[in-house]
C-alpha cells in the first residue's frame, strides 16, 4: 500500500471526485427532502385514514419495505423508460430513493403516533381542542421528538443507499472513485478513501442528530 | 326554576354487546357536589366520560346547562354534532384524569394556557396571567416553568386540575384523581378538590376515597351493574345503607 | 402506455429465480449466525469496565454502520486480495455481510443486556454459578428472547441486502433478474416478479419469526 501514491491519485482526480461527492449529497438531500413529507402523509393515512385508503397505503408501504432498495432502483431505472417516462439515471435513482424514504418515514410516523397514550388526546379534547388542534398542538410535537432519532438513522441509510446509483451509471462518489481506480489500479487505497468519506458524512449526520435531540429533549 | 347544570335522563351506553349503562337519571344544580361510588365495572367512570363525550352514548340525553351534549334531534332522528361543536361543548366542562394526562412537551403554565389560547382564543399575555393565577390557586405557581417529567404525581395532578378549572367550566369532572398517586401524595390533591368544592364549584367525582366522598359531597350515588343503586346525602348512604349490596361494598372499602 | 404483458419468458426461468432466492436466504442465514457471534462479543465489550475495550467496540460499530455496504462488498472483494487475502465471491460476500451485521447486532444485544434487571445476574451468582456460566445459562438466554423481534428485523434487512451480491456476480435473485431483463427485455415482468418474490419471502420470514417469538416467549 503506497499512501503517497494514493494521495497523489486522489489529488489529481480532486475535481471529478468532488463532483461525485456533490452528487452524493444532492441525491441524498433531495430524496430525504421529498421522501419525508411523502412519508408523513403515509403515516397520517395509516393512522387516521379510512379503511380503503389505509389498505392501499398499507400495500404501498409493505411492498416498498419488502423490496430491497437495490431492486427498487433497478426496477425504477428500467421500467420507467419502458412505460414512456423518460428520466435520467439520476432522476430514476432519486425517485426510487424517495419512495424508499417515504415508506420508512411512514412506518416511523405511524409507530410514534401509536405510542402516544390515549389520555393525551382525551385531555386535549377535554379542554375543547378540535382534531386539528389536538394533532398540531399535542400529538405532532411529541411525535416529532420520538421520530427524530429514527429519522436520522433513515437519513444515513439513504446516504448509504445512494451508492447503489453507481450501478445504473450515476457518477456519485463511489462511481467517481471507481473511475479513478480503473486508471490507477489503487483499489485498496481508494475504496478505503471512499469508505472513509461516507463514514464521515454519516458520522456528521449522526452527531448533528444527537445535538438536535439534546436541544429539544424534555427535562425530567 | 333554574336550569340544572347537569341533567342526565335515561342514559344508555354499550361497549359492543355489553350494556354498561342501563338507564341513568341524574340531576345536578349549581354548586352541587356529587360523588359516584361503586365497585369497578359498575359504570361510574363511563358515566363521567359520557358527560363530555369522551364516550358516545346510544340512548338518552346528557344535557349541560340545558344543552344536549354531542347530539341534536333532527326530524325525529338523532345526529351527532359537528367536530367543532362538540369541542366547544367539551370546554363547558372540565376534566381531571386518573393519570393526569399532562402534555409532557409543555411546561406547567403552558399546559394551563393551551385551552385558553386555542379554544377560548384568549390573547397570550392574558392567558399567561390567568394561568399563573390558577397555578397559584392549586399551590403550583412556583413550579410554573417545570415540565411534567420534573413534577411529582401529586404536583402533576394539581397542574392538571388547574388546566381544567382555567377554562372556567360550569361543571368539573374528577375521574379517580388520587388512585394513581402514592399514598403520601393523596392528601395534597384532595385538599385542592375540597377547596374548590367549598368555593361553590359544581363537581361530579368518581372516587375510591370514601372518607373524602363523605366529607366533600352533598349527594353520594352508589352505582351497581350500570344502574344507580342508591343515592342520597352522605350521612344516609354511609351510615344507613338501605341495600345489602351497598352495605357489603362499604364494608369492603373499610369505611 | 403500449406494453404487452408477457410473463412466459419469466416463468420459463422461474426455477432459476427461485434458486437465486434460495441462495440469498442461505447467505443471510450464515451471515447472521456469524454476525450474532461478533455482536455478542462486542456487546459485552461495550459493557466492559475497561475504557479501551469499550472504545474499540464503539469504533467498530460506528464505522460499519456508517459505511455503505456496497463499498464494503467491493472493498472485501477487490481490495483485500492486495493483502494476499483471496476469497471466492461467495465467501467474500459472507465475510462482508457478517462483519456488517455484527455492527447492527452489537447494538441490539447491548440494549437487550442493559434492559435486563440487574438482579438476574446477581441471582445467578448467589446460587454459585461463575460469571461465565451465569452469562451462558441465564443472562444470554433471557436477553435473546427479549431481542428476538429486533433480531428478526435485522435478519429481514440482511436478506434484502443479499441483493447486492449481484454486483460481484454472486448468482442470487437480483443477479438472475438482471440477466433475464437483459436477455428477454421483459422489463416490467422481470422486476415485478423479482420484487414480489422478495416481498413474499420477507412476509413469510416475518410470519415465521412471529410464531417463533410466541413459542419462545416466557409465559406470563
Amino acid at each position: 500500500m503506497d499512501i503517497m501514491q494514493a494521495l497523489d491519485a486522489i489529488w489529481s482526480a480532486r475535481w471529478p471526485l468532488l463532483d461525485g461527492f456533490g452528487n452524493t449529497i444532492l441525491i441524498s438531500a433531495v430524496s430525504i427532502l421529498l421522501g419525508t413529507p411523502l412519508g408523513v402523509g403515509v403515516g397520517l393515512i395509516l393512522s387516521y385514514g379510512n379503511r380503503v385508503l389505509r389498505f392501499i397505503v398499507r400495500l404501498y408501504s409493505d411492498f416498498l419495505r419488502g423490496t430491497p432498495v437495490f431492486v427498487l432502483i433497478l426496477a425504477c431505472f428500467y421500467i420507467l423508460s419502458i412505460v414512456g417516462i423518460q428520466l435520467s439515471a439520476f432522476q430514476a435513482g432519486v425517485f426510487a430513493l424517495t419512495l424508499f424514504c417515504s415508506s420508512h418515514v411512514g412506518e416511523i410516523v405511524q409507530g410514534a403516533l401509536k405510542t402516544i397514550p390515549k389520555g393525551q388526546t382525551e385531555a386535549a379534547k377535554s379542554v375543547g381542542l378540535t382534531f386539528f388542534g389536538t394533532f398540531f398542538s399535542v400529538l405532532l410535537p411529541q411525535a416529532l421528538r420520538m421520530i427524530l432519532p429514527t429519522w436520522v438513522t433513515t437519513a444515513t441509510e439513504i446516504v448509504k443507499a445512494s451508492t447503489l446509483l453507481s450501478v445504473i451509471g450515476v457518477v456519485e462518489l463511489l462511481l467517481a472513485t471507481q473511475q479513478v481506480i480503473s486508471r490507477t489500479y489503487l483499489s485498496l487505497e481508494l475504496y478505503f478513501f471512499a469508505g472513509l468519506v461516507f463514514f464521515l458524512i454519516n458520522f456528521a449526520i449522526e452527531k448533528a442528530g444527537r445535538f438536535v435531540e439534546r436541544k429539544v429533549s424534555l427535562p425530567n | 326554576m333554574t336550569i340544572p347544570v347537569l341533567e342526565i335522563t335515561n342514559l344508555h351506553k354499550k361497549f359492543g354487546e355489553v350494556e354498561v349503562l342501563k338507564g341513568i337519571d341524574l340531576t345536578m344544580q349549581s354548586g352541587n357536589v356529587v360523588s359516584l361510588i361503586g365497585s369497578s365495572g359498575s359504570g361510574k367512570t363511563t358515566l363521567l366520560r359520557c358527560v363530555n363525550l369522551l364516550e358516545d352514548y346510544e340512548d338518552g340525553v346528557v344535557a349541560v346547562e340545558g344543552e344536549q351534549i354531542g347530539y341534536k334531534q333532527h326530524k325525529g332522528r338523532r345526529i351527532r354534532l359537528k367536530e367543532r361543536e362538540i369541542a366547544r361543548q367539551r370546554a363547558m366542562t372540565g376534566m381531571a384524569f386518573q393519570h393526569f394526562n399532562l402534555f409532557p412537551h409543555m411546561s406547567a403554565i403552558h399546559n394551563v394556557m393551551l385551552g385558553l389560547i386555542k379554544t377560548r382564543k384568549t390573547p397570550k399575555d392574558e392567558a399567561y396571567a390567568a394561568a399563573e393565577g390558577w397555578l397559584d390557586r392549586v399551590g403550583m405557581k412556583n413550579w410554573k416553568d417545570h415540565y411534567p417529567g420534573q413534577l411529582s404525581g401529586g404536583q402533576q395532578q394539581r397542574v392538571a386540575i388547574a388546566r381544567a378549572i382555567a377554562m372556567n367550566p360550569v361543571l368539573m369532572l374528577f375521574d379517580e384523581v388520587t388512585s394513581a398517586l402514592d399514598p403520601e401524595l393523596v392528601s395534597e390533591v384532595l385538599a385542592v378538590v375540597k377547596d374548590l368544592a367549598s368555593d361553590g364549584m359544581t363537581m361530579l367525582l368518581v372516587t375510591h376515597e370514601m372518607q373524602f366522598a363523605h366529607d366533600v359531597s352533598d349527594t353520594v350515588v352508589f352505582m351497581q351493574d350500570g344502574r344507580i343503586g342508591e343515592q342520597g346525602p352522605p350521612e344516609q348512604l354511609f351510615h344507613n345503607p338501605k341495600s345489602e349490596r351497598l352495605a357489603a361494598f362499604l364494608k369492603n372499602s373499610k369505611f | 402506455m403500449d406494453y404487452d404483458f408477457n410473463f412466459a419468458a419469466v416463468w420459463r426461468d422461474f426455477d432459476i429465480l427461485l434458486s437465486g432466492l434460495g441462495l440469498g436466504l442461505v447467505l443471510a442465514v450464515i451471515s447472521i449466525a456469524i454476525g450474532c457471534l461478533i455482536g455478542l462479543c462486542l456487546a459485552f465489550a461495550m459493557l466492559s469496565k475497561k475504557r479501551s475495550i469499550r472504545w474499540a467496540a464503539t469504533v467498530y460499530v460506528s464505522v460499519f454502520r456508517n459505511t455503505p455496504i456496497l463499498v464494503l462488498i467491493l472493498f472485501t472483494f477487490f481490495a483485500l486480495p492486495e493483502f494476499g487475502i483471496n476469497l471466492g465471491k461467495i465467501e467474500s460476500f459472507i465475510v462482508t455481510l457478517s462483519v456488517y451485521s455484527g455492527a447492527y447486532l452489537t447494538e441490539v444485544f447491548r440494549s437487550g443486556l442493559v434492559s435486563l434487571p440487574p438482579g438476574l445476574r446477581e441471582a445467578g451468582l448467589t446460587v454459585g454459578l461463575t460469571e461465565f456460566r451465569t452469562k451462558i445459562l441465564i443472562t444470554i438466554p433471557v436477553m435473546f428472547r427479549r431481542v428476538l423481534p429486533a433480531l428478526g428485523n435485522n435478519f429481514i434487512s440482511l436478506f434484502k441486502d443479499t441483493s447486492l451480491a449481484a454486483v460481484i456476480a454472486v448468482p442470487e435473485l437480483t443477479f438472475y433478474a438482471r440477466k433475464i431483463n437483459v436477455e428477454t427485455f421483459r422489463v416490467i415482468e422481470t422486476w415485478l416478479v423479482a420484487s414480489l418474490m422478495y416481498v413474499i419471502a420477507c412476509s413469510i420470514i416475518a410470519a415465521i419469526l412471529r410464531r417463533t417469538e410466541n413459542r419462545l416467549a416466557i409465559p406470563k
